[in-house]
C-alpha cells in the first residue's frame, strides 16, 4: 500500500504531477457539470437545473445559519465552489486508483494532506482577511482579547488549531477510505476465495464512502462559514 | 570577500530550497491554491454568475406576481363592492319606481271614478233638465190645443163666427185666471 508519489522540480520547488493531474481532473468534472447543467438556464428549472438550484440553496442555508445573508451573500460563490470541489475531490478516488511504476497517480486529490491542508489555510486566510475588511484592523486585534484578555494566547493557538483540524479531518477520513478500498481491492484480486470474502465489505465500504464523502464536503464548507462567520460579524 | 558572502547566501538559499522540498511539496500547495482560485473565477464567471441570475429573477418575478395577484384581488374587492353598491341602487330604484306607479295608479283611479260620478251627475241632472223642459211643453202644448178645442165648440154653440184672434186673448186671460184660481 506505501506506494511512492512521483515528483519533479522546476525553478527549485518540487512538484507531484498526480497531484497537480487529480487536480487538474477535479476541476475540469467540477467545471463540466456546472456549466453542463447552466446552459439552459430557464425560469422553470429542469433537471440539472433543478440540482444546481437546489445546491445553491444548500450552501445559502449553511451561510445563513451562521451570518446574517447581507455579510454571507459574497461568500455563496465560494461556498458552492468549495463543496463542489471537495465532493468531487472525495469521490473521483473511489472507482479505482492507478499505479504506475510503484508510483500512485490516480486517487482523491484530498488523500494528500498538502492539498487538505492548502484548502484549509486557505479559507482561514480568507476569514482573517475578511474579518479585517469587515471590523477594521482595531476591532479585528481587540478580538482576540475578547472576552477575556488573557485568554489571547490561546485564541492565536485556536487559529492554528482550526487549520489543521479542518485539513486533517477531510484528509483523515478520505485518506483512510482509500487505504481500506486500496486492502479490500488487493484482497479481492489474490485468489477467488479472496475475491468472494471482499465483494460484500468492498461494496459496503464503497457506500460508506460515498456517505463520507459527501458528509466531509459538507462538513468543511459549514466549518469554513463557521470560522468566517466568527470573524466578520461583530457580537462574537 | 562580497563574493563569497553573496555565493554562501545563494547557496545557503538553494540548499534551504533544496531541504524544503525533501520536507514539503511546495509546488502542490501552489497548484492547489491556483486552480482552485480559476476554478472559482471560472465557475464565478460562467455557472454561478447566470445561475444566480436567474434565480434573482425567478425571486423578482414571484415578488412581483404576489403584488400583482394582491393588487388585482383589492381591486376586484373594490369592483366587487361597486357592483354590490349598483346592485343595492337599481334595487332601490326599482321599488321606487313601483311604488310611484302604484300610487300613480291609485290617483288615477280616483280621477277616473271622480269624473265618472262627475258625468253621471251632470248627465242625471241635463235629463232631469229636459224632463221639466218637455213636461213644460207638454203643457203648453195640451193648454194650446184647449183653447183651439174651447174656441171650436164655442164657436159651435154661439154659431156664429166670431173672430179667432180676439177671442184667443180673452179665452187665455180666463184660463190663466182659472190657473191662478186653482
Amino acid at each position: 500500500m506505501n506506494h511512492e508519489n512521483p515528483q519533479f522540480i522546476l525553478f527549485g520547488i518540487g512538484f507531484n504531477p498526480s497531484n497537480i493531474l487529480m487536480l487538474f481532473v477535479t476541476c475540469l468534472i467540477v467545471f463540466l457539470i456546472a456549466v453542463a447543467s447552466t446552459r439552459r438556464l430557464q425560469m422553470k428549472p429542469t433537471g440539472m437545473q433543478n440540482f444546481m438550484e437546489w445546491v445553491m440553496d444548500f450552501v445559502k442555508g449553511i451561510i445563513k445559519n451562521n451570518m446574517d445573508w447581507k455579510t454571507g451573500g459574497r461568500f455563496h460563490v465560494l461556498g458552492i465552489t468549495l463543496i463542489m470541489f471537495v465532493f468531487v475531490a472525495n469521490m473521483i478516488g473511489l472507482p479505482f486508483a492507478i499505479v504506475w511504476d510503484d508510483q500512485l497517480w490516480w486517487k482523491s486529490p484530498t488523500a494528500d494532506p498538502v492539498i487538505t491542508l492548502t484548502l484549509a489555510a486557505t479559507v482561514v486566510a480568507l476569514t482573517h482577511y475578511y474579518g479585517v475588511k469587515q471590523l477594521g484592523m482595531g476591532k479585528y486585534l481587540k478580538s482576540y482579547f475578547q472576552p477575556i484578555p488573557f485568554l489571547a494566547p490561546l485564541k492565536i493557538i485556536e487559529e492554528f488549531a482550526n487549520t489543521l483540524t479542518l485539513g486533517l479531518r477531510l484528509y483523515g477520513n478520505i485518506f483512510a477510505g482509500e487505504i481500506l478500498i486500496g486492502l479490500l481491492a488487493t484482497l479481492g484480486a489474490s485468489s477467488i476465495f479472496g475475491l468472494a470474502g471482499a465483494v460484500i465489505p468492498a461494496l459496503a465500504w464503497l457506500g460508506f464512502s460515498v456517505f463520507i464523502g459527501a458528509i466531509q464536503a459538507f462538513i468543511f464548507v459549514m466549518l469554513t462559514m463557521v470560522y468566517m462567520a466568527h470573524k466578520v460579524s461583530t457580537d462574537h | 570577500m562580497l563574493d563569497t558572502f553573496v555565493l554562501l547566501s545563494a547557496n545557503a538559499d538553494a540548499g534551504f530550497l533544496a531541504s524544503l522540498n525533501q520536507r514539503l511539496n511546495l509546488g502542490d500547495i501552489i497548484v492547489t491554491v491556483v486552480f482552485f482560485t480559476i476554478l472559482m473565477v471560472l465557475l464565478k464567471k460562467f455557472a454561478w454568475g447566470p445561475l444566480m441570475g436567474v434565480m434573482d429573477q425567478r425571486a423578482q418575478l414571484i415578488a412581483t406576481e404576489i403584488e400583482q395577484a394582491e393588487a388585482s384581488r383589492q381591486e376586484s374587492a373594490k369592483l366587487l363592492e361597486e357592483q354590490r353598491a349598483l346592485l343595492k341602487e337599481a334595487r332601490e330604484s326599482a321599488q321606487s319606481i313601483v311604488e310611484n306607479a302604484k300610487k300613480q295608479g291609485d290617483t288615477q283611479r280616483e280621477e277616473l271614478i271622480m269624473a265618472a260620478r262627475a258625468e253621471a251627475n251632470r248627465m242625471k241632472e241635463s235629463a232631469t233638465l229636459e224632463i221639466a223642459t218637455e213636461k213644460e211643453k207638454a203643457v203648453a202644448a195640451v193648454r194650446e190645443e184647449f183653447v183651439s178645442l174651447s174656441i171650436l165648440a164655442a164657436s159651435k154653440v154661439l154659431g156664429k163666427e166670431i173672430s179667432e184672434e180676439d177671442n184667443r186673448a180673452l179665452i187665455e186671460e180666463t184660463i190663466v185666471k182659472a190657473g191662478e184660481g186653482r
